[in-house]
């Protein structure tokens, strides 16, 4: 079976009005940039692969995930994870909690902590765990967000303006962490970006979509 | 699985429960309207309701009276709240009047009309505090002022709570309405706060609040538990008489009852149609006061009238409660002394009993009603995200139609039916009949909050392989509990303070605080007044405090959900 994020002659039109179209084949480890400007349907093609399309678009055209068709799966058994340019931890829960939720089921409660702190230590932020995510520093947020989103154990990578929030500092910091994690679990990649510096830090194929 | 087959039929199960006892209700009405109800061995159709209800003296007056209240209640509160917030939002004494929003809305109409009556009545809290001292009265003067003939106390007793309701709504709307930018254009452009409040932020507002006005106005027209406590008795309001005919013993004076009932539907029509044709000559009006470029001179005036009219509205609200409480540990209290001669525990352990028995019944069945309220709603509410379902201006309407049709219509109708078929008064179709009233404000209530939440907190959790059921149980509603509650506690007051639908749908026989407080009203005496509409006061405001309380303490290391 092939490995990768295949998009198979994808085309989103909303209210009849054809928007955009692509057929791609992302290999795992890949990286696959979008670009454009707001309004082309680069979220609407995210929102497609993982399954939370609006109405009122139409979408022909088929999503294949690890050599199976994920076009019509319900969005939690897509095994497609996402990031947002907001971190969106979920602000009820402890950073912990934010990771166990990511955390695939299965384990004994110490194996499961012991698999939360380390993720935690990958990035930096040991011991973080009890901490209300409001009081995190927004490059701390974007690293535990991350964290959630690889714990889950995703087969594919989506990432929606990813790094926009962040100064500039950060920015270049957080978008290697996301590229060497995501390569280090040979993870399929596609980023939507309006953002040129981004798209050649990714450093694979580049579509731009309208505009010039 | 069973979930996921029984989602999609809640809304359905939502407007019958909301539509489906008002449909049967007027069914029921209209039938013994023109003279059917084999139950009593009538069988129709004839017009002799109809000409028996033409034939009683006091009907030309009791309709006067349902159709002053309505519309002088409702266009007085509507002054009044568009006036302070024209005035004054964003302002210290706004700010005040707004804390006090919640605490005022949620004391029930029954215990709002009792402390108005204790604090206004010629042997009232005011006449006591100012004899005879400023008066020289040393006995109450032989004045009508609570019960008066025009029902102006009673128009009294209806804006003090209506200004609270209209002033949440308003509220609400402001921020749809980019308010404070239009404000400061027009102040730019040398109009008057109010002035230009009300040329540019106005017709915005108006045009949002529109339901819950017609609601005020349908509501002041057939009020029946204020217009017990506050009204005239000879005649009664239209409302009042209705419930008299349905309550009698002889069966034939339902029919009479059935064609007031629909009268009053008739009128209530009239007075919102009437409504609307007014808002046409306004608008009118309204386009000419803004094309004259007229800045404003009164602005000042006019702006501080409007504050002490909603101060006197607040005050009356809680200066009635706090002479409740006198009254319910009063000794022995002459007129003209300001305060009883001693406090005792007598009176509460005189009715304390009482009103604890009363108090079980009201929780049993606010809480059955408000959490089914409640779960209809997220039900509905959840159907509508996972389904993609958007509801037109039209459904929106659906929702207000149950507060827009007079209960004095419909609940008559429905005791009737229930009693020709044989279905038994009692505890669970008072609780179907307070669901009509629960659910429209429930689901009010929690609806912005539930769609404002960030659905892309939905794609990750599913991303993160969390089924919908599981977005919505560990992510949707924790992160939504503070509206939640909050919703849950309008349900719990909006049942609790239920009056008609409890008499009538019980038969007399569910005995819930409001209904105990009510029935007080022609005994007059204040001291057991005062200990129920104290505790009815009580139930609906426990919840408010406990809806603010609880998030507060479950949340109180999560910055990112304080103010959420």
């Amino acid at each position: 079976m092939d490995k990768g994020l295949s998009l198979r002659q994808v085309s989103i039109a909303k209210d009849g009005a054809p928007l955009l179209s692509v057929t791609h084949d992302i290999a795992p480890g890949e990286v696959l940039t979008v670009m454009g400007p707001s309004g082309v349907g680069k979220s609407t093609l995210l929102a497609f692969i993982t399954g939370t399309l609006a109405p009122a678009f139409t979408v022909t055209g088929e999503v294949w995930l690890d050599g199976q068709n994920i076009t019509h799966a319900a969005p939690h058994q897509r095994r497609v994870g996402i990031l947002f340019q907001d971190d969106l931890l979920f602000p009820h829960l402890s950073v912990g909690a934010n990771l166990a939720f990511g955390l695939q089921p299965g384990g004994s409660a110490a194996e499961r902590k012991a698999k939360i702190a380390k993720a935690l230590e990958e990035v930096g932020l040991e011991g973080f765990e009890d901490r209300d995510p409001a009081t995190l520093s927004g490059g701390q947020k974007a690293r535990i967000a991350l964290m959630r989103m690889l714990l889950s154990e995703p087969c594919g990578l989506l990432l929606d303006e990813p790094f926009s929030r962040l100064d500039a500092e950060r920015r270049a910091q957080v978008r290697d962490m996301v590229f060497d994690r995501a390569r280090a679990r040979a993870l399929p990649v596609l980023m939507v970006t309006h953002d040129a510096e981004d798209a050649q830090a990714a450093g694979g194929v580049v579509i731009n979509l309208g505009g010039a | 699985m069973n979930r996921r087959r029984f989602l999609p039929i809640l809304p359905i199960l939502t407007l019958l429960a909301m539509l489906g006892p008002v449909a049967a209700g007027l069914w029921g009405t209209l039938l013994p309207a023109f003279g059917h109800l084999p139950a009593a061995g009538l069988i129709g159709p004839s017009l002799e309701p109809f000409r028996d209800l033409f034939d009683w003296a006091g009907l030309p007056r009791a309709m006067l009276l349902s159709i002053s209240t309505g519309l002088l209640a409702t266009s007085i509160s509507l002054a009044i709240v568009m006036l302070v917030t024209a005035g004054w939002s964003g302002t210290k004494p706004f700010r005040a009047l707004e804390r006090l929003l919640s605490p005022l809305l949620s004391v029930p109409h029954a215990a709002a009309a009792f402390g108005l009556a204790f604090l206004i009545a010629p042997s009232g809290w005011a006449s006591r505090l100012l004899s005879p001292g400023l008066t020289g009265w040393d006995r109450p003067p032989d004045l009508l002022i609570v019960q008066d003939t025009w029902g102006l106390t009673m128009t009294a007793g209806l804006i003090v709570k209506e200004v609270p309701f209209l002033l949440l709504i308003t509220l609400a709307a402001l921020g749809q309405a980019d308010a404070q930018r239009s404000v400061a254009i027009s102040q730019a452009l040398g109009y008057g706060r109010v002035t230009g409040w009300l040329k540019t932020v106005f017709p915005r507002v108006y045009a949002q609040i529109r339901p819950p006005i017609y609601v005020v106005l349908a509501y002041s027209m057939s009020v029946v538990d204020v217009a017990v406590i506050l009204g005239p008795n000879t005649p009664p309001s239209l409302s009042v008489q209705i419930v008299k005919w349905m309550s009698d013993p002889d069966l034939a004076m339902r029919l009479e009852g059935a064609a007031g009932a629909l009268l009053q539907l008739g009128l209530v029509i009239g007075a919102l149609v009437f409504w609307r044709l007014g808002e046409f000559v306004f608008a009118r009006l309204g386009a000419h006061w803004v094309g004259s470029g007229m800045r404003g001179k009164l602005d000042r005036p006019v702006a501080l009238a409007a504050l002490a009219a909603g101060a006197i509205c607040a005050l009356s609200v809680l200066f009635g409660l706090v002479v409740l409480t006198i009254w319910s540990f009063a000794g022995f209290w002459g007129f003209p002394d300001a305060l009883p001669d001693g406090f005792t525990m007598r009176n509460w352990m005189r009715f304390g009993p009482g009103t604890l028995e009363a108090l079980g019944e009201t929780a049993l069945i606010a809480i059955t009603v408000a959490l089914v309220a409640l779960i209809l709603t997220i039900g509905c509410l959840e159907a509508e995200y996972r389904y993609g379902l958007t509801f037109s201006q039209r459904a929106v309407w659906l929702l207000y139609l149950p507060l827009l049709i007079p209960q004095t219509a419909f609940l008559p109708g429905l005791q009737t039916l229930m009693l020709s078929i044989g279905a038994d008064e009692g505890r669970i179709p008072v609780m179907l009949a307070h669901l009509v009233f629960v659910l429209p404000y429930v689901f009010l209530s929690l609806a912005d909050p539930f769609r404002a939440w960030d659905t892309r907190m939905g794609t990750i959790a599913a991303a993160l392989r969390s089924s919908p059921n599981g977005v919505l149980w560990r992510v949707r509603m924790p992160m939504l509990l503070r509206p939640i509650l909050t919703a849950l506690a309008v349900g719990l007051a909006v049942s609790v303070g239920q009056y008609l639908a409890t008499l009538l749908i019980g038969g007399g026989r569910v005995a819930t605080l409001t209904t105990e407080a009510v029935a007080l009203a022609s005994g007059g005496d204040r001291r057991a007044i005062g200990v129920y509409g104290l505790m009815q006061t009580g139930a609906a405001l426990v919840p408010f405090a406990l809806a603010l309380l609880i998030p507060t303490i479950a949340w109180r290391n999560r910055r990112g959900l304080r103010h959420g």
